[in-house]
């Protein structure tokens, strides 16, 4: 997934213009919340801009909202090149229709990756330098005068000679007659005035008043509301149950087995939940899983051991003989993404088509899924995305693991029902779909001069991408699971990375940042571990590896700068520092904790420097990058999955620890200034905060935190 | 059975089961979606409500509990306090997903309410049973402090 390609310019017109080419038109049910005015007064010169005669501009945003900032960022971009007032632009989620809308990263219409500002960069300047030039052109027949004598500045056109000017409502209508132009001229970006500068989040006003729609929001007429009993081990099946006593309780409309479980319909959640609840279903765990965390630990480890297949190979390994050795196992939980909104969607089946609401991360798989319930064809599938209370990638799966269940549900109900189904907190937490548990086996060699001469780093777990559209081609290295371990950054000349792939029945997803949620936390702390041994300055040792990583470095050098890397912090306390690379963005971290009174650690303050290029918004930077210290920390901090006979033994936010407001440290954001292309900061931010505090522990304490998370039952750091 | 109280300052009556938790009923019969569903068991403060001036976490108070009480959600957020927090919410650009925002300020306005000028440490104790997955604690601080400033 991190990999971006590189797609040139005339890519991205090509991929423009081909909206124009299918004859693209706004029509009202394309989209539930917009009730557009007649297409001819609207200029719509491609899929992303609208200019309407009440002087609105609309961006259609093709990637899901789900707090990361893309309605924002990606609205940055047009108005930029549009020369619009940013009080005139509105965001509004595109529908699904992959010719239009795909991820050109991707090929197919989905976020993640943190790939939204990085692949749309080009398309929507050029989307926005596209209606400015009509709107220029229409001026300037309307007025007379030559195009090149037309200025545009915050949303008003003007004609310095003739004082004359106007909003862009007043020639959004007559623009929109004129032919659409094939190249246009892009700014410079020494003259960008809205990219780079810290302009108000476009959805902060339903999320401050509690008007935001989340599909846990819609309502239809008609509708029902559907909960599900899923089976308590993964790979169980439903033998036999008695929907009678459900069917007794007053409200329940309809008990129903599918794919997945048992469904109840009823005419409210709270209903339809209380009557789940007393489901008695027998269920057929013979081709479940049963193993429980201390037997895959077991099995983990033992694997880890030896070698597995190779995933990066420099130098020999084997050959160094090394002055001293450091080794160290580390192990990694399951998690649950445990997004505030658990999973939900609204499935409404019609003859002949399909509609949804819900927070849609990947628009072209689902709608393909939907259609496949409903024996329809993707393009009778309407897919309406709502924001979506979170996913941190649980929305993005290749399954389309609960819009399924919801469309089997809508399915078996008469035409034109709308059914909500709703997950509780238990069936989130329960549902799979985890981050891989994973354990890392680990060694150095150092030689008399303190250097490090040898790497050997052996991973152990699940593939995310395995039995999906992205697994890895036969016999290919599963890429997922050691990014951030196969290009560890540091000069070390003897590099031996290699992956056991394991087949266990819980079914795993990605979460925030991928395989760099594991594999940055083991390098990063294990790099630690060795300086020590080595006699040297974690960060100093960090600084001399890194020649040949710029960007690395420079980010290193900021947060230690910020920081006061190296200056005294009095009697215990201490510091850490760690630094990583994903999807392309750079983000180091400088950590201080203190020891507390009841023996513990906390941490008091944390400095974070990051390089994402060319920078949209530096306040969404910094959000982005306080959100992920927080979801990243948090997770090393508290957050596991474990099973016991195959059965999960977490269900709410009791057993099922997270990051509070008590846990949370001051933290400062410092951007490195850079004139590359524009990389995500949506999950870069997660993996070297982790490492920075556990860093910060093993100095204070000597004791580096191996076995996640930090704080188990019952101990504490 | 019909259960009467005061939501947002309009009298209503709701005809549903008394055990209902109330969140559902603010939901699904009154229909007002700010407050959210988040974990059931009050241990996450998406569906935070005041009742009586308290804040509430609505998804384990049934329904008939509230009976003859009055009850706020973020739709009926009006008096000084509110705007100021939600106004600060809005300066330092506070929200992400949004999803536990509705919790998170009701939660504010309730500490403000009690504590007109709070600590870190008062902001901790207050804030801790409202969980944001997106992690925006340290700004949700901040505009707690901003907000009191301009009370």
């Amino acid at each position: 997934m991190n990999q971006i390609s590189k797609t040139s310019r005339r890519d991205i017109l090509k991929s423009a213009a081909a909206g124009l080419v299918i004859g693209f038109v706004w029509t009202p049910n394309r989209s539930a919340f917009a009730a557009p005015e007649p297409a001819a007064k609207i200029l719509a010169p491609n899929a992303f801009v609208r200019v309407a005669p009440d002087n609105t501009v609309t961006v259609m945003i093709k990637h899901l909202e789900m707090g990361q900032g893309v309605y924002t960022g990606l609205t940055a971009i047009v108005a930029e090149e549009l020369d619009a007032d940013w009080n005139q632009m509105r965001a509004e989620h595109a529908p699904a229709d992959t010719a239009l809308y795909k991820n050109l990263l991707f090929g197919m219409q989905g976020t993640g990756g943190s790939t939204a500002i990085a692949n749309s960069w080009m398309q929507l300047r050029n989307a926005g330098a596209m209606a400015r030039a009509m709107l220029v052109a229409a001026a300037a027949k309307e007025w007379k005068v030559p195009e090149t004598e037309i200025t545009v500045k915050k949303g008003v056109i003007s004609h310095a000679a003739s004082q004359r000017s106007a909003s862009f409502g007043i020639f959004a209508a007559r623009a929109a007659l004129l032919p659409v132009p094939t190249d246009v001229k892009l700014k410079d970006p020494k003259d960008f005035n809205l990219i780079g500068t810290e302009l108000p989040r476009l959805d902060n006003a339903g999320k401050i008043n509690g008007t935001a729609v989340y599909a846990i929001d819609i309502v239809r007429p008609n509708m029902v509301y559907a909960s599900i009993a899923h089976p308590p081990r993964f790979g169980g099946v439903v033998k036999s149950f008695d929907p009678a006593p459900a069917m007794k309780i007053k409200g329940v409309i309809k008990v129903v087995q599918i794919s997945s479980g048992v469904a109840v319909v009823a005419d409210s959640f709270w209903t339809a939940k209380r009557a789940r609840d007393g489901l008695n279903i027998e269920w057929d765990d013979s081709k479940a899983e049963k193993r429980g965390t201390a037997e895959l630990l077991a099995e983990y480890k033992a694997l880890a051991q030896k070698p597995g297949a190779s995933a990066k190979k420099s130098g020999d390994v084997a050959a160094v003989k090394a002055a001293k050795t450091v080794t160290a196992e580390f192990d990694f939980p399951y998690l649950a993404h445990a997004p505030m909104e658990p999973m939900d969607a609204v499935v409404e089946i019609r003859d002949g088509a399909a509609e949804a609401w819900y927070g849609c991360q990947f628009q072209t798989i689902d709608q393909a899924a939907i259609a496949r319930v409903a024996g329809l064809k993707p393009e009778q599938v309407t897919i309406n995305t709502t924001f979506a209370g979170g996913s941190f990638g649980r929305r993005a799966n290749a399954a389309s693991d609960y819009v399924v269940e919801t469309a089997e549900i809508a399915k078996a109900m008469p035409p034109n029902t709308p059914v909500k189904l709703i997950w509780t907190r238990e069936d989130d937490t329960r549902g799979g779909k985890y981050r891989p548990a994973y354990f890392h086996n680990m060694k150095a060699g150092i030689d008399e001069k303190g250097d490090i001469v040898s790497w050997t780093h052996t991973v152990v777990g699940q593939s995310i991408a395995a039995g999906t559209p992205f697994a890895p081609k036969a016999d290919a290295i599963d890429t997922m699971s050691v990014e951030g371990a196969s290009n560890l950054p540091y000069a070390i000349p003897n590099l031996d990375v290699n992956l056991h792939t394991t087949k266990v029945g819980v079914p795993v997803l990605w979460l925030r940042s991928v395989g760099s949620t594991h594999t940055a936390y083991a390098t990063e702390v294990f790099f630690d571990m060795v300086a020590k041994a080595a006699g040297k300055d974690p960060y100093a040792a960090r600084l001399a590896l890194l020649d040949q990583h710029p960007r690395h470095k420079a980010v290193l050098e900021l947060a230690a700068q910020k920081a006061g890397w190296g200056t005294d912090l009095g009697p215990n306390k201490a510091r850490g520092i760690a630094v990583a690379e994903a999807f392309s963005s750079y983000v180091a971290y400088v950590a201080e904790v203190s020891r507390d009174k009841n023996g513990g650690v906390k941490v008091d303050r944390v400095v974070c420097a990051v390089d994402c290029g060319t920078v949209i918004n530096p306040d969404v930077v910094r959000a982005q990058m306080e959100g992920g210290f927080g979801f990243g920390y948090g997770l090393v901090l508290k957050s596991a999955i474990t099973l016991k006979e195959g059965k999960v033994e977490q269900g709410n936010f009791d057993s099922y620890d997270v990051l509070r407001m008590s846990d949370m440290p001051k933290i400062e954001v410092h951007i490195v200034p850079s004139t590359e292309k524009p990389t995500g900061v949506g999950e870069p931010g997660v993996p070297p905060a982790g490492p920075a505090v556990a860093n910060a522990i093993f100095a204070l304490t000597g004791k580096a935190p191996t076995s996640l998370p930090i704080l188990k039952k019952g101990l504490s750091v | 059975m019909a259960t009467s109280f005061e939501l947002n300052g309009i009298s209503v009556t709701l005809d549903v089961d008394p055990e209902m938790p109330l969140l559902w009923a603010i939901r699904e019969k009154a229909g007002l979606v700010g407050t959210k569903y988040g974990c059931g068991i009050a241990q996450c403060g998406a569906c935070t409500v005041h009742v009586d001036g308290v804040a509430s976490r609505s998804c384990s108070i049934p329904v008939s509990a509230v009976a003859g009480s009055k009850v706020t959600t973020i739709e009926g957020l009006s008096n000084t306090i509110s705007q100021a927090v939600q106004s600060s919410w809005q300066k330092l650009n506070v929200v992400q997903c949004g999803y536990c925002q509705s919790g998170q300020i009701m939660s504010a306005v309730a500490l403000l309410t009690d504590v007109p000028k709070p600590t870190d440490a008062d902001i901790d104790a207050a804030m801790s049973g409202n969980i944001c997955r997106c992690a925006t604690y340290h700004r949700i601080r901040e505009a707690i402090h901003d907000a009191a400033k301009s009370i």
